[in-house]
């Protein structure tokens, strides 16, 4: 059909020019008469009692008009809200604890980098002097960094009544896994460590207020993911009413998932601006940004997998310490649960799963949702846990896979952890993969290599997600504090031209473009004639944002329910001007018609005028030609695919290098190739960063040892491959566009694949597992420790032969 | 917490050397020289280093480029940045280690402004420039107010971010000396996957006579302990011997000696691994400096 000519194209990103040539305006770029800058007193010590501040000398200093301790403020910041309270029937029993978390710290601080308090003054440079001058008398207090310690008996106290810093034990299960493992041939166990990581958007946060104490409206521009969220967030938490608040995202330079929340300087910032009624603004610098903006990942899990001897797998039993950082973030509690727990049954048939977490305050930055949020690490255990296991056994991977598969199910599969999967073809997915790569010859070229003495491994992940993040019935069951649906506007003008307006909220996935494709197709106009306007609450109706890879399988449908209600008006339109039922009007490439009659044909534009000129419109019919709708799927999407790792390690040193890196995913239909491929990109190299080179480092008293782009390994493109780039389609039966979602499947493929190739180099050594980050000095340990046991094995095996 | 702004200076851009280290007497040692800025000027928005003036150079006549003296040795001015000795055919065909050093430091940008110079001088324990200026055994010329004299890199690196220079001298530039015929030299690191600073970084020149013997041998550290530190016991056991694979990991195996007890222990790497990557990368530093000597 002509009118889907768009979907499926390769059209260039229209964002692009304003952002590739500086006119991209972000946070920063704004500008308001008489504005303010404000700079934020922050924590040096991981865990320590507030004594005494004194802001006398600050207050005093050149250019400084305030100074605000927690304590001056406590009344009007209130404390930031959990927006997931796990319920409980999932939590023994036991309600979660949700302390106070407030703004600005007023008794104590519980991390490096908590905020005690604000100064604002003429100039960005004297706020920063200023803050020099504020004299806080600390107490240091022994402080806890680690998960699993934080829950010992004698750990420090982080929350006062917070017993063993527990947040919540939170428990999944299906089937009855000890039975499994009783009557299982193997039984594998092995600790995985999904290390501390920094998001590192591009852009860091920033904060700009304005409040007009004539009408008591307060703006807030903020670099977000969720401007509806942060604005009904904001109201709950400081009682400024809802309708007086307006949030704007302008251009947001990425996220990955730490700006999904409502933080403390959100509030501060727009309660100070409130309370000096002028405009005022806070930007973050990158310092600030590793240790004030939420970190991600920092699970230790405790697994055990348990089968057959000949390849069937029988059940899986995880047990996690989870790091909560020193105060709940927005969404903590639900990551390392519902997007971990519900996820652990990967593409396999396997019935038997338990599935125990701990959520565990320490003093470190509060950790919450990054790129993949959960199922990275739910991924990251399942797919290493299959190789462990085929190891073991001593199957080849590929084949213990094969066995476990699910079998391809094109309309819902039922999962015995109680989700449904809605279409799958794993199968499909891993032959595709092997058409790239030829497996038996790489493993006649890895046994030559050795020979050489070069380690080759490879390692796979075939993956499952989940995404389009939804329903709302679903997550509010399961503790969420907001809907998850999504919304739009199709405003039609009377020219034709359209602006859409849409609740979810880009900051570099480009919805301008896909939105656009798909109004263009369904209207059959040009894109030029498309405006999508997105992140601001005072432009559009309530959205909930851009995260979990929702944005097209949800909000994408949102937009196709208006664009099916806007032509269905205009084709009752279009049926008066022509004489005959509307019944009998077809609409494509932008033209109304009736079957049949040839000189029957209005244009797209002659409706959308006549539909606001109103002088011949059917009896009873308003003028206008707009629609608002609301999606709320009736489940989530479920991305898959096979992502294939070659590592190289160099014997003498430990240095990896990853070779090649074929990725087949299969996220539904597509919209737009070059964009998918795109986020499939950047995802692979977050998830192979993750695998190879970053980590956040805490001393055990809190200090972030890795606080810089110096210390904290990035990923960059000197460390990649080129990607070698594939797609299975297999719709989903969600949403009529058959879009499962692509955001995040690189970032949770990526790792335990390369970690998987690692081992794979190394088995021959004795190795069967690594914990990430594989750097250079840990592969050589590993290669030096597996040398050294081997020659002692030699060693005894030639005594006892004596 | 910092926000990204430094705190208050004076700023003079003084037009001559004789200037420059007039300013730097004036300040008394609270003072520092801006070269190209991409060590300093960081410390300083992050407040590590808070002078009371930043005395810049880029005035100053006669500290850049790249001259062959008719001796065969080579000066370079303290100005001259990376790029520039990336990509002159005077550095890359007579002390090939330079360039190569040159090449691998942080990124497109940096090199763009940062200077050999300010390495030098900044004497950082992981820069790049300093295991070169070792190895090659470089002169570095410095000058005050009255006078100028030449330091032998071998007495330059006095400790961490600690060179021989004096308060109120600056360093002008460098003079490679002349390299014998059938000479070649290579630096090679082990790169924090970071800040691309050297884990260990070894710079290595070797001069071969027509009878296949080496006659010199230099090796010249960083990363590995607190500044840039000759290797000379590896260097005793190349010299006087064809270097064959045994002899240069025979050598590669001491590569550390002169180090021993100072290596560096952090985040980024434990001394015990540095001290094993320094034998290793030794090895690959020689071997890479016989290539180029044969070449």
């Amino acid at each position: 059909m002509t009118t889907e000519s768009l979907i499926g194209q390769e059209v260039k990103r229209v964002e692009d020019q304003a952002l590739i040539t500086g006119r991209g305006r972000y946070v920063d770029d704004l500008r308001l008469p008489g504005l303010l800058h404000l700079a934020l007193v922050r924590s040096p010590y991981g865990h320590a009692k507030i004594n005494r501040i004194d802001v006398s000398a600050a207050a005093n200093a050149p250019g400084v008009v305030s100074v605000f301790t927690g304590a001056d403020l406590a009344e009007q910041l209130g404390s930031l809200p959990a927006g997931w309270v796990l319920i409980p029937e999932q939590t023994g029993g036991e309600p979660m604890a949700t302390p106070e978390h407030p703004p600005l710290a007023v008794e104590k601080v519980r991390y490096v980098g908590d905020a005690v308090a604000a100064v604002v003054a003429d100039s960005p440079a004297a706020a920063s002097d200023a803050v020099a001058l504020v004299d806080v008398d600390y107490e240091p207090l022994p402080a806890v960094v680690d998960a699993e310690q934080a829950t010992m008996d004698g750990a420090p106290e982080i929350h006062e009544g917070v017993a063993n810093n527990k947040s919540f034990d939170w428990t999944v299960a299906a089937g009855d896994y000890d039975a499994a493992a009783a009557a299982a041939d193997v039984v594998v166990s092995e600790r995985i460590v999904n290390q501390r990581l920094i998001p590192n958007p591009m852009e860091t946060r920033g904060i700009m207020a304005d409040y007009n104490g004539g009408t008591e409206q307060l703006t807030i521009w903020t670099s977000t993911q969720i401007p509806h969220l942060v604005r009904l967030l904001f109201a709950l938490v400081t009682g400024h009413p809802e309708h007086k608040v307006r949030v704007v995202a302008p251009d947001v330079g990425g996220g990955f998932g730490c700006k999904l929340y409502l933080y403390a300087e959100e509030v501060i910032v727009g309660m100070i601006a409130k309370q000096l009624e002028r405009p005022v603004k806070w930007i973050e610098s990158r310092t600030e940004n590793y240790v004030a903006t939420t970190h991600g990942r920092d699970h230790i899990a405790d697994a055990e997998i348990c089968g057959t001897s000949d390849g069937i797998v029988t059940g899986l039993k995880v047990h996690v310490y989870a790091n909560l950082g020193g105060y709940l973030s927005t969404f903590a509690p639900a990551i390392p649960t519902i997007l971990f727990g519900l996820m652990l049954g990967g593409c396999y048939k396997f019935e038997n799963l338990s599935c125990t977490v701990a959520g565990v305050f320490t003093n470190t930055t509060p950790v919450d949702a990054y790129r993949g949020a959960g199922r990275p690490e739910a991924t990251y255990v399942v797919e290493r846990m299959m190789e462990r296991y085929a190891h073991e056994i001593g199957r080849d991977v590929l084949g213990v896979r094969r066995r476990n598969f699910i079998r391809p199910f094109r309309r819902g599969h039922d999962m015995p952890i109680g989700v449904t999967y809605d279409s799958g073809n794993y199968q499909g997915a891993l032959a595709a993969a092997l058409d790239k790569f030829d497996y038996q010859a790489f493993r006649q070229e890895q046994r030559d290599a050795r020979r050489e003495g070069k380690l080759l491994g490879v390692g796979f992940s075939t993956y499952i997600e989940i995404c389009g993040m939804a329903p709302s019935a679903v997550a509010g069951a399961l503790g969420a504090g907001a809907g998850l649906w999504e919304s739009s506007t199709v405003r039609v003008h009377p020219t034709g031209t359209v602006t859409v307006f849409t609740g979810t909220s880009p900051h570099g996935q480009g919805h301008e473009t896909s939105l656009a494709q798909v109004t263009a197709s369904r209207l059959g106009i040009p894109m030029e004639n498309i405006e999508i306007v997105h992140g601001d609450t005072e432009r559009h109706q309530f959205g909930t944002g851009t995260f979990g890879s929702r944005s097209l399988a949800v909000g994408g449908e949102a937009l196709m329910m208006s664009l099916d209600k806007v032509i269905e008006k205009a084709k009752e339109i279009a049926a008066h001007e022509m004489g005959v039922d509307s019944k009998q009007v077809s609409f494509e490439n932008g033209t109304f018609y009736v079957e049949d009659i040839q000189e029957r044909e209005i244009p797209w534009g002659d409706v959308a005028l006549g539909a606001y000129h109103a002088k011949n419109l059917p009896d009873g019919l308003e003028p206008g030609l707009e629609a608002v709708s609301f999606f709320d799927p009736q489940n989530f999407t479920w991305p898959f695919g096979t992502h294939i790792a070659v590592i190289e390690i160099d014997e003498m040193t430990g240095e990896t290098k990853l070779n090649r890196y074929v990725a087949i995913d299969d996220v539904g239909n597509v919209i737009n190739p070059m964009i998918v491929d795109g986020m499939v990109h950047g995802g692979i190299a977050q998830g192979v960063g993750q695998a190879l080179q970053e980590c956040a480092v805490y001393s055990d008293d809190g200090q972030l040892l890795t606080g810089s782009m110096m210390d904290y390994a990035v990923p960059t493109a000197e460390d990649l491959p080129s990607f070698e780039t594939g797609r299975t389609v297999t719709p989903t039966t969600v949403n009529t566009l058959g879009a499962k979602g692509a955001g995040e499947t690189g970032t949770i493929a990526a790792s335990p694949a390369v970690v998987n190739a690692a081992v794979d180099a190394l088995k021959h050594l004795g190795v069967t597992h690594l914990n990430m980050p594989l750097s250079a000095e840990k592969m050589w340990r590993t290669i030096e420790d597996a040398k050294e046991a081997r020659r002692a094995r030699r060693s005894a095996a030639a005594r006892g032969g004596n | 917490m910092t926000t990204g702004t430094t705190d208050p200076f004076a700023y003079h851009a003084p037009t001559s050397v004789r200037e420059a280290s007039q300013a730097l007497s004036r300040y008394r040692g609270d003072a520092k020289l801006l070269a190209g800025g991409h060590s300093l000027i960081p410390m300083m928005k992050l407040r590590i280093a808070s002078p009371q003036a930043i005395i810049d150079l880029r005035n100053v006549e006669g500290l850049r480029g790249i001259t062959e003296n008719d001796d065969g040795s080579i000066t370079i001015g303290a100005m001259t940045t990376y790029h520039e000795l990336v990509t002159s055919d005077v550095i890359n065909s007579k002390a090939p280690a330079i360039a190569q050093a040159a090449s691998q430091v942080a990124d497109t940008q940096v090199r763009n402004w940062g200077t050999i110079g300010g390495s030098l001088a900044h004497a950082d324990p992981a820069g790049d420039l300093p295991a070169v200026a070792v190895a090659l055994g470089m002169e570095i010329n410095s000058a005050s107010a009255r006078s100028s004299r030449s330091i032998s890199c071998d007495r330059f690196f006095r400790g961490y971010l600690e060179t021989a220079l004096r308060a109120n001298e600056v360093l002008t530039g460098v003079t490679v000396p002349a390299q014998a015929e059938g000479s070649g030299s290579a630096y090679v690191k082990l790169a924090n996957k970071a800040s691309h600073y050297a884990i260990v970084g070894v710079a290595a020149s070797v001069t071969i006579d027509g009878g296949g013997i080496c006659t010199e041998a230099r090796i010249g550290i960083t990363g590995a302990g607190p500044h840039a530190i000759r290797s000379r016991r590896a260097e005793r056991i190349l010299v006087g011997k064809e270097l064959t694979e045994s002899v240069i990991n025979r050598a590669a195996q001491r590569g550390g000696a002169d180090i021993a007890g100072m290596f560096n222990d952090d985040v980024h790497a434990s001394a015990e691994y540095r001290e094993a990557m320094t034998k290793v990368y030794t090895a690959r530093a020689v071997s890479a400096a016989v290539a180029c000597a044969d070449a």
